[in-house]
């Protein structure tokens, strides 16, 4: 076939072969699917769903009403400047009436108390004394009599604000912010501010654990990528070791270490060093050292694969060029692990991040991380909409630093080249 | 030679042995004399001891035994970063994270060169590998071919007393590879510097060398210019591994000054140059180039060149010549360089016969 009929042949095929290639494509598409389809679904149900329903539970506010469902709708129209019209007493007495009745005030209670404290006692009485519907008319006056917190227009701010659908309220808690009376958004009181100090307390440790996995991982990844291969897998068997044993034994074990009778201070005061024993657990350094122990790995293995990917020609070719080993190590060698220091200390701080274990077993009452709130919340107050408010704004701080890591990275790809 | 006399001694090997596992010396003996100015070649098959004697040289190995001169200072135990020599590897090792400019500027800022010099430095640097225009871009957006030349910039710009070039070409293609042997040779020539330049392909060697060591088994078997290694090969091992050769194995029958009469294992006699003979009854091979042999219709000698009976097996057309592969004397792969237009004229099967001059054989050492 000459040149000049196979252009033609291609132009008359043009068509066909772009829609075969696609279909081609297309079964390939299709069994690509096919193979990841399991895991989608798992994933799907076992971590979108989760995540979305702990989204949806942070502003979620439907509890108010559901149980109060005529004074919400009475309160729709209040201006909040003074206590509301006749309309909304009765209203509420009504809805009291039929709340009692069905058994759920304690719902309605329970969250109207989180937004101020004795609330629960306000409501309960008001249902228990309320024996029968108010005269028409009279409703304000029997409420503030049985209870003259209905006479006080910041019980019905709190209402109108948990009268949902859904609330910030969860949010700003989490970050210690309350909306006062008219709405506006301020500091909550020093005693129930916690939250911002239990953030920032969970970014110091895991900052601090990262630091200290780098320090502790860095020589020993670098130790690993230039042994010969022999003593290199001996040496990867003993990083990887903790991986074989259970989290809780590998934390119990610190107990055994340092606590006050433990070996290290009975080693010490055996010695002579110390006469106290030095309080090494239950305080900010046993968290640091347990969480480093059992996030040591995940800082050596990304750290290893990039010092792996490094070859020893870069290191020749600097002293070559008349660099001292000190000199090339930090402008040629170092530079070149950066995307496996970045990658490990992001997995290592996103995963110090979510710590619950580790902390609740060495740390004392001041070294809990926002994981302990998040349980604690979840499994015995039952405050669902806090504990998924706090596990929110974990999600996010989460997300932003891995979107930064992420444009760090990428920014490194462009300045990577060929490895030989 | 003469010139040696005059031009200073740059580099000097002196009695190194060098073993890694305490048994097996990978370099047995040692002694060479690299002069300044010199393109000089380690030609060799792998495991001959050439890279590891580069190696030596640039500071990554330390000799076991013996001394190296540099400008006649010992240097055996000064680190590779303070002896001044230029380094270009086989695989480049440009680093991944600079620039162009910042790899060929890398050796000059860690020699604190100031800011205005190094600039001036590397722009003539990238001038002179033509890649100014590329000064931006990152090793891993070049080709081989680029990258290679920035390598030999990045090791010429601080004006080494000395480079060293390990196989540097190798993972090159043919074409880019023969362009940049005539680049490097360039390069020394109008630059003035010395060259140790490491290389398995005796073809490379021969094309870029003032002289070329050819190792094998540890050993420096011979030292010398391109042509005299290549009509003069002091031993089997040298005729075979530098350029295409015929052996042809024998017995020393008598011997006269310069020449041996051969008795070839296979039958016949042939006159040929004493090299590296012990003397009669020693057993021998006979090295014959293949364009040093004619093939002839007839047995009958005149000019008392040696004629030895032939059957063509095939022959190889290679475009700007054609090799006729013979059985001759028992060696069914005898190569005989044929004229253009020679090669359709013989068959496969014929008998022929063929022609070549005592001074054109050599007797050398028993394969």
């Amino acid at each position: 076939m000459t040149a000049a009929s196979l252009t033609g042949a291609d132009v008359k095929t043009n068509v066909s072969l772009k829609r075969r290639l696609k279909r081609a494509e297309r079964a390939r598409q299709i069994k690509a699917l096919a193979l990841v389809l399991p895991l989608l679904l798992f994933l799907l149900f076992t971590f979108a769903g989760p995540i979305a329903g702990m989204l949806w539970h942070a502003v979620d506010d439907h509890e108010v009403r559901q149980v109060l469902p005529q004074t919400v709708a009475a309160l729709a129209g209040w201006d909040g400047k003074d206590v509301p019209d006749e309309k909304a007493y009765a209203a509420l007495a009504s809805d009291i009436q039929a709340a009692r009745a069905a058994g759920t005030i304690a719902i309605a209670a329970k969250r109207l108390n989180y937004a101020q404290n004795g609330f629960r006692t306000i409501l309960t009485s008001t249902a228990r004394n309320l024996k029968a519907m108010p005269e028409p008319g009279t409703a304000r006056e029997t409420l503030g009599k049985i209870n003259p917190a209905w006479r006080d227009r910041a019980t019905w701010t709190t209402i109108r604000d948990a009268s949902g659908p859904v609330t910030s309220f969860y949010l700003l808690g989490a970050l210690d912010l309350v909306r006062n009376a008219d709405g506006a958004i301020v500091a909550a009181p020093p005693d129930q501010a916690i939250y911002r100090d239990v953030f920032g307390r969970t970014f110091l440790i895991s900052l601090g654990v990262t630091v200290l996995c780098l320090v502790l991982g860095f020589p020993v990844a670098y130790l690993l990528a230039t042994l010969p291969p022999g003593r290199s897998n001996l040496l990867m068997i003993f990083v990887l070791l903790p991986f074989w044993t259970s989290l809780l034994v590998r934390t119990c074990a610190w107990i055994v270490l340092l606590q006050s009778k433990g070996v290290v201070n009975d080693s010490l005061h055996w010695l002579g060093i110390i006469d106290e024993p030095l309080r090494l657990i239950y305080n900010r350094f046993g968290v640091c050292v347990a969480m480093t122990h059992v996030l040591l790995p995940f800082m050596i293995l990304p750290l290893y694969s990039s010092m792996k990917a490094i070859s020893p020609a870069y290191m020749r070719a600097a002293a070559s060029l008349g660099a001292s080993p000190i000199t090339a190590f930090l402008r040629i060698y170092m530079p070149q692990t950066l995307p496996g220091i970045g990658a490990g200390s992001l997995l290592v701080f996103i995963l110090a991040l979510g710590y619950y274990i580790t902390p609740a077993l060495v740390g004392g009452a001041a070294d809990q991380m926002i994981s302990y709130f998040i349980a604690l919340y979840t499994t015995e107050t039952a405050n669902w909409g806090l504990a998924s408010a706090l596990g929110a704004v974990l999600l996010l701080a989460t997300v932003l630093l891995a979107l930064v890591y992420g444009k760090l990275v990428q920014g490194q790809q462009v300045t990577g080249g060929m490895k030989n | 030679m003469e010139a040696g006399l005059v031009t200073p001694i740059l580099v000097r090997f002196s009695g190194i042995q060098k073993t890694y596992d305490g048994e097996h010396l990978v370099v047995k003996h040692l002694d060479l004399d690299i002069k300044k100015g010199e393109f000089i070649t380690l030609l060799g098959p792998s495991g001959s001891g050439k890279t590891t004697t580069l190696m030596m040289l640039a500071g990554f190995e330390v000799p076991t035994q013996g001394e190296i001169y540099l400008a006649d200072r010992p240097i055996k135990n000064m680190p590779p970063h303070k002896r001044d020599i230029g380094m270009v590897f086989q695989n480049y090792a440009l680093f991944p994270h600079l620039t162009i400019e910042e790899n060929v500027a890398f050796p000059l800022s860690v020699r604190k060169t100031s800011k205005a010099e190094t600039q001036e430095r590397v722009k003539a640097a990238l001038r002179m590998i033509k890649m100014e225009t590329l000064a931006q871009r990152r090793p891993g957006q070049l080709s081989g071919g680029q990258q290679q030349r920035v390598a030999l910039a990045r090791a010429l710009v601080f004006n080494p007393q000395l480079v060293l070039m390990d196989e540097p070409l190798g993972a090159l293609d043919k074409r880019l590879r023969e362009q940049m042997q005539l680049e490097i040779k360039q390069l020394h020539e109008t630059m003035g510097i010395t060259v140790v330049y490491v290389t398995h392909d005796q073809s490379e060697a021969l094309t870029m060398s003032d002289r070329i060591a050819v190792f094998n088994d540890g050993i420096v078997q011979q030292i010398d210019r391109p042509d005299a290694l290549y009509e003069r090969p002091v031993n089997s091992f040298v005729a075979n591994f530098v350029g295409e050769n015929n052996v042809l194995s024998g017995t020393v029958e008598t011997t006269d000054k310069d020449y041996c009469r051969v008795l070839l294992a296979a039958g016949g006699t042939v006159m040929a140059r004493a090299v590296n003979v012990s003397g009669a009854g020693a057993a021998t091979s006979l090295s014959v180039r293949p364009e040093r042999v004619a093939i002839v219709p007839d047995g009958a000698s005149s000019d008392g060149a040696n004629r030895l009976p032939a059957k063509v097996q095939n022959t190889i057309y290679l475009g700007d010549h054609a090799l006729a592969v013979l059985d001759v004397a028992g060696n069914t792969e005898f190569m005989v360089k044929l004229q253009p237009g020679a090669h359709d004229r013989l068959r496969s099967g014929e008998s022929v016969f063929i022609s070549f001059r005592p001074e054109d054989c050599l007797a050398l050492d028993p394969v």
